[in-house]
C-alpha cells in the first residue's frame, strides 16, 4: 500500500510536467490546428539559456546563476522570443494551409533548432547544477517525497489557474477562446487573429520555460535532444485527453504520467525495458476506443 | 498508341532519368559517388513507398520508417552469418539461425513481414481521422523502435548486427527503384488508387458514391509498407551492418522532406523530390568539407546541412506548398486530341485539395 502510494506521486509529479507541457501544445492546437513538434524544442532552448553564452565543455552558469527572481522571467523571457521569432518566420506564412502541412512546418522548425543548438553546444551532454537543494527529500507521514516534486506539482497547479484565469477573466482570453471555438467567425467580430495566436504562442513559451527549468533541476544535464521525449509523450498526453481540449491537455498529461509509472513499478522485470512500447500501444489503443479523447472538445466533431 | 503513351509516360520517364543518373556514376567510377547513389535509390524506393500511402490518402504517416525498420531486420535474419546469428541473435526461430538465405528470399522476407504488420496496424487505425491517424503511426514508430532496441535476444538490441553480405550496390538499387517506380503507378491509376485519390479531395462526396475508404486506405497503407521494407531490407544488405538508431526521426524527417519538396501528391513529386534533396544536401556536405579560393578554404560551420535542409523545406512549405512537381506528373508528349478537349494526360490528379483555412 506505501508503495502504491509512493507510486501514485511519482506518478503525479511526472504528470504533472507532461501536463505542462502538453498545456503548452494544446494550446496552440486548439487555435492553430498545429500540432507543434517544435515545443520539446523549445523547452531545451530554455535549459541552454541557462549557459547561454558558454560553449565550454563544463558548462558555466551565467543566466543560471542569477538570483530566481530575474533568472525565471529572463530564461521565459527568451523561450517566448524563440516561439514568437518561429510564429513570425514559419507559421503565420503558412496561415492558410491545412493541419498536415502545419504539422511538417513544425517538424523542420524543430530539426532547425536542434541542429542549431548542436551546432552551438556541440552533442556531448553537459552536466549542471542548477537549484540542487531541491532534490532533498521531505518526509509527509511514513512517505518519502522529493522536494522538487512538490514544487512541480505546486507550480503545476499555479500555471493552470493562471492560465483558466486568464482566458476565463481577460478580454485576451475570451477573445482567445472564442478563436480556439471557430477562428474564422472570431475573426468577422473584430478579434485580431495574429495578436491572439502570437500571445498563445507567448504564453506556450512561458509554459516552456518554465519546464525547461523543473526539468534541468531533476535531470541535471543539458543535451540538444532533450526536449524530444517530453515532447512525445506530450503529443500523445494531448491526443489521449482529446485534442483542442485544454482540460483535455492536462488530464492527458497526468494520465500518461500516470501509466508510464505504474508501468515501470508493476511490469515483470523482463518486459520493463519496453516499457514506451507499451505506453504508445496503449495510447493507438485510446485512440480506437474514443477517437476524440477522454475528454472531448465542443468543437472537435466534423460538420460536412 | 500515342495516347496510351502521352497517358502512362510519367513512370518510364522517372526510370529513364534515374537510369541517366546511375549511368552518370557508372562513366566516373567514383566510389563515393556510386555510395551515394546508392543510398539515393534506397531512398527513391522509401520515399515512393511513402507516396504510395501519403499521396494518395492524404493521410501523414510518421510511421512508415518503422515498417523500413521492420523490413532491414527481416533482411538481416535471413541473411547474416550464422555462426553470428547462433551466438548474438540466440532468440531466432532455428531455421533462421543455422542458414544463410540468398538475397531474393531475404527481399520476400523485408517484403511480406512489414506488409503482414501493416495489415494489422492499418486493420485498427485506418478509421481515425487524420490527424489521429498520423499519431497513430506516430506511435507505432515509437513502438518498433523501442521494441527492437530492447529485444536483445532476437535483434542485439542496442548493439549491432554484423556479417550481413553487401550485395546491394547502385544497379540493383537502380532496379528495384524502377520497380517501385512502376508498382506506385499501377497502384495509382487502378480502381483503388483512384477511389482513394477521390476520399483524399472529398471524403463526404467518395463516401456518399459507395467507396469503401477503409479498405482502400488499407490497401495502400500495405502496399507502402512493403515498398518501404523492401527499402528496408536493400539498405541491410548494401550498409553490411545493422542498428535500430538510422530508423527514427531523423530518418522520418528527411524522407518526409524529400516528399515535400517535391510535392506529395505526385509520383513525380516523390522522385524528384528526393533526387533534389539528395543534390542539396551533398552540396551542403560539399560546402561543409570546405572550398578552397585563393589559398584560403572557406567552409560551413558543422551543422549547416542539416539546418540548411530545414530551411530548404520550410521555404518550400510557404512558397510552393505543392512542391517542385505542383502535384503534377511528368510530361514530355502531348496527347494527340484535338485543341479544346481535355486533354487528359495526367490521372485524375488536382493540386493540393483546398481545405477549409482555419
Amino acid at each position: 500500500m506505501i508503495q502504491f502510494l509512493q507510486n501514485l506521486i511519482d506518478a503525479i509529479s511526472l504528470g504533472s510536467i507532461y501536463a505542462l507541457v502538453a498545456l503548452g501544445i494544446g494550446l496552440l492546437f486548439g487555435i492553430l490546428r498545429l500540432i507543434n513538434f517544435a515545443h520539446g524544442d523549445f523547452i531545451t532552448i530554455g535549459c541552454y539559456a541557462l549557459i547561454v553564452p558558454s560553449a565550454d565543455v563544463t558548462a558555466r552558469l551565467l543566466i543560471g546563476a542569477w538570483p530566481w527572481p530575474v533568472m525565471i522571467p529572463m530564461i521565459c523571457l527568451i523561450v517566448v522570443i524563440v516561439a514568437l521569432m518561429t510564429d513570425v518566420l514559419v507559421f503565420r506564412p503558412l496561415r492558410r494551409t491545412s493541419s498536415p502541412t502545419l504539422m511538417i512546418a513544425s517538424f523542420a522548425v524543430s530539426y532547425i533548432i536542434q541542429n542549431g543548438v548542436l551546432m552551438a553546444y556541440g552533442s556531448r551532454p553537459k552536466a549542471v547544477d542548477l537549484w540542487s537543494g531541491a532534490n532533498t527529500q521531505v518526509m509527509i507521514g511514513i512517505l518519502r517525497v522529493p522536494m522538487l516534486q512538490l514544487i512541480t506539482l505546486v507550480v503545476t497547479l499555479v500555471l493552470m489557474v493562471a492560465i483558466s484565469l486568464f482566458l476565463k477573466k481577460t478580454s485576451y482570453g475570451v477573445q482567445m477562446r472564442a478563436a480556439a471555438e471557430d477562428f474564422r467567425m472570431a475573426q468577422y467580430l473584430g478579434v485580431r487573429g495574429n495578436v491572439v495566436i502570437g500571445i498563445a504562442f507567448a504564453i506556450s513559451g512561458i509554459l516552456a520555460g518554465v519546464v525547461s527549468l523543473l526539468y534541468t533541476t531533476q535531470s541535471g544535464s543539458l543535451s540538444y535532444t532533450m526536449g524530444v521525449p517530453l515532447a512525445l509523450f506530450a503529443f500523445v498526453a494531448v491526443v489521449v485527453g482529446g485534442m483542442g481540449s485544454l482540460v483535455g491537455a492536462v488530464v492527458g498529461g497526468f494520465t500518461i504520467g500516470f501509466i508510464v509509472t505504474m508501468l515501470q513499478a508493476y511490469l515483470p522485470p523482463d518486459l520493463r525495458a519496453f516499457r514506451d512500447a507499451f505506453a504508445f500501444a496503449f495510447v493507438i489503443l485510446v485512440l480506437l476506443i474514443r477517437p476524440a479523447g477522454i475528454v472531448p472538445a465542443r468543437s472537435s466533431f466534423e460538420r460536412v | 498508341m500515342r495516347n496510351f503513351i502521352a497517358r502512362h509516360q510519367a513512370p518510364f520517364l522517372l526510370m529513364v532519368l534515374l537510369g541517366l543518373i546511375a549511368g552518370a556514376t557508372f562513366l566516373s567510377a567514383n566510389d563515393s559517388l556510386s555510395v551515394t547513389l546508392t543510398e539515393m535509390f534506397i531512398r527513391v524506393i522509401v520515399v515512393v513507398g511513402l507516396y504510395v500511402f501519403i499521396g494518395n490518402s492524404g493521410i501523414i504517416s510518421f510511421g512508415q520508417i518503422g515498417f523500413m525498420c521492420i523490413g532491414a531486420y527481416a533482411a538481416a535474419w535471413a541473411t547474416a552469418d550464422p555462426s553470428f546469428k547462433q551466438i548474438m541473435l540466440s532468440g531466432l526461430p532455428t531455421f533462421l539461425q543455422d542458414n544463410q538465405y540468398p538475397f531474393l528470399v531475404a527481399i520476400a522476407g523485408s517484403l511480406v513481414l512489414p506488409a503482414v504488420a501493416a495489415l494489422c496496424l492499418g486493420a485498427a487505425i485506418m478509421r481515425l481521422s487524420g490527424t489521429a491517424a498520423s499519431i497513430a503511426t506516430f506511435a507505432f514508430l515509437i513502438i518498433v523502435n523501442s521494441v527492437y532496441s530492447n529485444w536483445d535476444s532476437v535483434t542485439a538490441g542496442v548493439s549491432s548486427i554484423i556479417g550481413i553480405p553487401t550485395v546491394v550496390g547502385p544497379w540493383t538499387a537502380y532496379a528495384f527503384a524502377a520497380l517501385a517506380i512502376l508498382l506506385a503507378y499501377l497502384f495509382q491509376i487502378s480502381r483503388f488508387g483512384l477511389m482513394l485519390r477521390a476520399s483524399r479531395d472529398d471524403e463526404v462526396a467518395a463516401r456518399a458514391s459507395a467507396v469503401k475508404i477503409l479498405r482502400m486506405r488499407l490497401a495502400a497503407f500495405v502496399l507502402s509498407a512493403a515498398l518501404v521494407g523492401v527499402g528496408g531490407g536493400l539498405y541491410a544488405q548494401f550498409l553490411g551492418i545493422l542498428t535500430v538508431d538510422p530508423f527514427y526521426l531523423d530518418l522520418s524527417f528527411i524522407t518526409i522532406a524529400m516528399l515535400v519538396v517535391g510535392g506529395m501528391f505526385s509520383l513525380t513529386g516523390a522522385v524528384t523530390g528526393v533526387v533534389a534533396v539528395t543534390a542539396v544536401v551533398e552540396f551542403l556536405r560539399f560546402l561543409e568539407r570546405g572550398v578552397t579560393i585563393g589559398g584560403s578554404t572557406l567552409a560551413l560551420p558543422q551543422g549547416s546541412q542539416e539546418i540548411g535542409l530545414g530551411i530548404v523545406m520550410a521555404l518550400i512549405l510557404i512558397f510552393r506548398p505543392t512542391g517542385l512537381s505542383r502535384g503534377r506528373e511528368i510530361a514530355i508528349v502531348t496527347a494527340g486530341v484535338p485543341k479544346g478537349a481535355s486533354a487528359p494526360d495526367t490521372p485524375a490528379l488536382s493540386a493540393e485539395p483546398q481545405r477549409a483555412a482555419r
